[in-house]
């Protein structure tokens, strides 16, 4: 049984343009020790996606979020609550803002982990610096007492981090961990997440823009775009063989330091959908340069990818088609 | 942190040296009753006047009278003597003092202890009826002029004259040392009327400042950990939110300290706002400007406690 | 083939901090210069200080061989004409209050250009045309646009007087990985039709790498290391270098077959 299973999950927002479809019948599984990595661009839907899981997001949600078998959408506030910062925790993208800027970190460390554990302050303060030292803050037990304010930004992600294991969650949930670090101290966190995951067996949903670290950090990756997966797949097969023109848009626009430096980038015409007025049919049709007549009015489901396990698309072109269209120049 | 307390003091001399100056030119360049005149009685020759301008020492030119008070009130804290009353201005002051000091002390209390529960109700309640109700009243508390609102309590309550005659009324008040229960139930109305447009601003600014404190990503991250929502809002926001709240009471403190003139003079509390306002309608150069020069001071103080306040509450601001 | 801009020993504090520390490097006429560096490293004070946007506390910048960090106002003016600057978040870049016709005709207005009847909007409407942005959308304001169409409109502006230099700080940071394409791919067009030279200011290795023909490592207000770009990616010579390119990840080697 997966940790996490989301079925059919569904959140709207009700904005002053009309009603918002943030997340359109998203399900996907987290299995216990893995990293499933959530790639998607401003508006895809992957931090609403994560967020509600955990009821952190107003709004209108439906589906199931079975965790460990219990329904999570459907817990009271209360059950809700205690799951949160203890089974399922959560680290989000800029520490800077995310810390209470007029506590100190230890303080902030040593809440999370009397929220859920009947300890003294003394012993809270004591597992706070055992929490810094684990995620490799260098003298812990003098940084404990800083201000948020007062330390770099890698050592506050590190200091988030710390927050987020205080009470040994089984899930890990990090939200664009690393988008508002230098890449040099990016590449120390994705190491540290990394390490805290073989450690401790535990199971992180990455959420992120960046391909490259999802293709460092996940074990699974589920490409969103206009609030629905589009494709999913193990690591290693998204690359090797993408499926969705989109993750195919994806993969040709961006610069990378392995190919050629004069290879062309090739662009994703026009811009994301809005989600008050999504285009009907696939949603990224109007973007798609493999568009036929069918496709704007047909939505596709998400549908294994013949011969190859654990590879799934949400696409009408037929396997063999994407196959050779994949292999050709780009259009 | 020395450097830093040793300016603001040099500042702090420097503001009152200016304010005092300031008062002198405003009195004499400004159209007043003639102090001399006034202190001579009724129907005085113009001989009686003229005696009495000298005797006060009206005759000399401004900036003599103005660098005689000033030697006399920094050698020898002395303020002078009032033209009304010959009594030494500084005492005057001073026994006005506890009357201010009561007013000012228990509205202070009143009307954080209403304003801000409203204001944390209101934000947390956001847009449903206790928080339409509350901003609603408050917004009738800070129109109404504070006289209007110390005269329809007198018409209501007042002992002597009110439709439900609860509370004691104007010209009621004793000092606390003579009759405890009496100075409470005399300074009751004037706190209530005081504290009313206050608590209705610090309602709708803590309401504001809650507000935008709990649309903050640490406000997130607070619920992320699991916290009660109790604690989420008090703990996290309300730390963030109160810093705007602690200058604003240390300023209208400061202010008060001054006098409040308006409600003194309703309820006839004998403090020093009442004070100011019978030196204002005399002429009674020494006594204005003992008043407004204690005030300045109030207020100057007052702001060096909420910088260093400020400093205390944000840690931020302390490596700056 | 001389410089087009000469930098020698730049240096600039704020405060405590030596944000700049004696940066020299030059631009070759219609070449990509990208300057590479992480937060703190000093690559945008350096941005500014080329275009005298803040004043340098040390050093000279040349343009053309006219040293413009001792130029008089005139000629600072006449300068401006030739250097252009085009800023990382299109979201505040623009002014809001401005229809984004009139923010792209005011290099024109500000010195005096296209006088005659009409012609500042043809002017106008041709630059938006060839950054992809439609004629008909003279009158609309910033808020109507997404992210990627306001760097648009920068850089039609920025394009307004064939400026010889552009220096662009981080252009596509603050958009969505399939737009930043479409903009890169616009300035790389630019650049080869106009021949304007580019100076890239990223902290993206890869964006760098793909436009750029030489790079500037820049670290702690110094240039650690200046080489073409081929060379520093392939063999980087500091460390500090190789440390920043150990750290961007790799996807994994895959890739659509080569024609």
């Amino acid at each position: 049984m997966a940790l996490l299973e989301v079925e059919g999950l569904r959140v709207r927002f009700d904005t002053e343009d009309g009603p918002l479809q943030a997340v359109d019948g998203v399900s996907l599984s987290v299995e216990a020790g893995r990293v499933l990595g959530i790639v998607g661009e401003s508006g895809s839907g992957k931090s609403v996606t994560a967020l509600a899981t955990m009821g952190l997001v107003p709004g209108r949600i439906e589906g199931r979020a079975r965790f460990e078998g219990r329904d999570l959408l459907a817990l009271s506030p209360e059950e809700m609550r205690r799951v949160r910062g203890h089974e399922i925790a959560i680290v989000f993208q800029d520490p800077l803002s995310s810390l209470h800027p007029f506590y100190r970190v230890g303080r902030q460390l040593a809440e999370a982990v009397r929220v859920h554990q009947d300890v003294s302050r003394r012993a809270a303060r004591a597992r706070a610096v055992e929490l810094l030292g684990l995620v490799g803050v260098p003298e812990p037990a003098e940084r404990v007492d800083a201000y948020p304010h007062q330390l770099s930004g890698g050592m506050r992600q590190r200091a988030m981090i710390a927050m987020a294991l205080a009470n040994d969650p089984r899930l890990l949930i990090a939200d664009e961990p690393t988008t508002a670090l230098d890449v040099t101290v990016q590449a120390q966190i994705l190491a540290l997440l990394r390490r805290l995951q073989e450690e401790r067996g535990m199971a992180i949903v990455i959420i992120t823009h960046d391909l490259g670290v999802v293709a460092e950090l996940a074990d699974d990756v589920a490409v969103m775009y206009a609030g629905q997966i589009v494709e999913r797949a193990p690591v290693e097969r998204l690359f090797a063989a993408p499926e969705h023109p989109y993750t195919w848009g994806l993969l040709r626009s961006m610069p990378r330091l392995d190919v050629p430096r004069e290879r062309e980038l090739v662009p994703i015409p026009g811009r994301p959908p809005s989600l008050v007025h999504p285009p009907g049919g696939c949603r990224f049709h109007p973007r798609c340069p493999y568009v036929r007549d069918p496709h704007r009015e047909v939505e596709p489901a998400l549908e294994p990818v013949p011969g190859d396990e654990g590879h799934a698309v949400a696409c009408l072109l037929d396997p063999a088609t994407r196959r050779r269209l994949w292999r050709e120049p780009a259009p | 942190m020395a450097g830093y307390l040793a300016r603001r003091l040099l500042w702090v001399v420097a503001l009152l040296l200016a304010v005092s100056a300031i008062t002198f030119a405003i009195f004499y360049t400004l159209p007043s009753a003639d102090p001399a005149a006034m202190r001579a009685g009724r129907q005085p020759t113009p001989q009686l006047i003229a005696q009495v301008r000298e005797n006060l020492g009206l005759d000399q030119p401004v900036y003599v009278q103005y660098w005689r008070y000033m030697r006399d009130l920094v050698l020898h804290f002395d303020f002078g003597f009032s033209y009304q009353s010959n009594a030494p201005v500084r005492e005057q002051i001073l026994d006005r003092l506890p009357a201010t000091l009561s007013l000012t002390g228990g509205a202070v209390v009143l009307w954080l202890a209403i304003g801000l529960p409203v204001g944390v109700i209101s934000a947390v309640r956001r847009r449903r009826w206790p928080d339409r109700l509350a901003m609603g009243l408050a917004l009738v508390a800070i129109s109404a002029p504070v006289y209007w609102l110390g005269l329809v309590a007198l018409y209501l309550f007042a002992d002597d004259i009110g439709r439900f005659p609860l509370l004691p009324g104007a010209n009621s008040y004793e000092p606390i040392s003579q009759d405890p229960a009496a100075w409470l139930g005399s300074l009751v109305l004037p706190w209530l009327v005081l504290a009313a447009s206050f608590a209705a601003f610090y309602a709708r600014l803590l309401r504001a400042n809650l507000l935008e404190a709990m649309s903050e990503d640490y406000i997130r991250t607070a619920r992320a950990k699991g916290l009660p929502e109790r604690q989420v809002v008090l703990r996290h926001g309300m730390r963030a939110a109160i810093t705007p709240i602690v200058t604003v009471v240390g300023l209208d403190v400061g202010i008060l300290l001054g006098g409040a003139v308006l409600v003194e003079t309703v309820f006839n509390v004998p403090g020093i706002g009442r004070l100011a306002y019978d030196a204002i309608r005399t002429a009674d150069l020494p006594v204005i400007q003992g008043t407004v020069l204690f005030g300045a001071f109030f207020i100057v103080v007052a702001n060096l406690v909420v910088d260093l306040a400020y400093a205390w509450i944000d840690p931020r601001v302390r490596t700056a | 083939m001389s410089a087009l801009v000469e930098v020698r020993g730049l240096r600039r504090r704020f405060g405590r901090v030596t944000a700049v520390d004696g940066v020299s490097f030059d631009v070759r006429p219609g070449e990509t210069l990208g300057i590479v560096g992480e937060s703190g490293s000093g690559k945008t004070t350096t941005a500014r200080l080329m275009l005298r946007l803040l004043h340098a506390d040390a050093g000279e910048v040349r343009f053309a061989g006219e040293d413009v960090t001792r130029a008089g106002r005139a000629r600072l003016k006449a300068l401006r004409r030739e250097m252009q600057m085009i800023f990382q978040d299109p979201y505040s870049s623009l002014n809001p209050r401005r229809s984004v016709g009139s923010i792209v005709a005011e290099p024109f207005a500000v010195h005096g250009l296209l006088t005659g009847p009409g012609e500042r909007r043809r002017a106008v409407q041709e630059l938006m045309e060839r950054v992809g942005l439609g004629a008909e959308h003279y009158n609309r304001f910033p808020h109507e646009f997404s992210g990627g169409q306001r760097q648009r409109v920068g850089l039609a502006r920025a394009l307004a007087l064939s400026p010889r230099l552009i220096v662009a700080d981080e252009p596509v940071s603050a958009l969505d990985v399939s737009i930043q394409a479409q903009i890169l791919n616009l300035l790389r067009d630019l650049r080869r039709e106009e021949g304007i030279a580019l100076v890239l200011i990223s902290h993206d290795l890869s964006v760098v790498r793909h436009m750029s023909d030489r790079v500037a490592v820049m670290h702690a207000g110094r240039i650690v290391e200046l080489a073409d770009a081929d060379r520093l990616y392939a063999s980087p010579e500091h460390e500090y270098t190789r440390r920043l390119l150990q750290s961007v990840p790799r996807l994994a080697p895959s890739s659509p077959s080569s024609s």
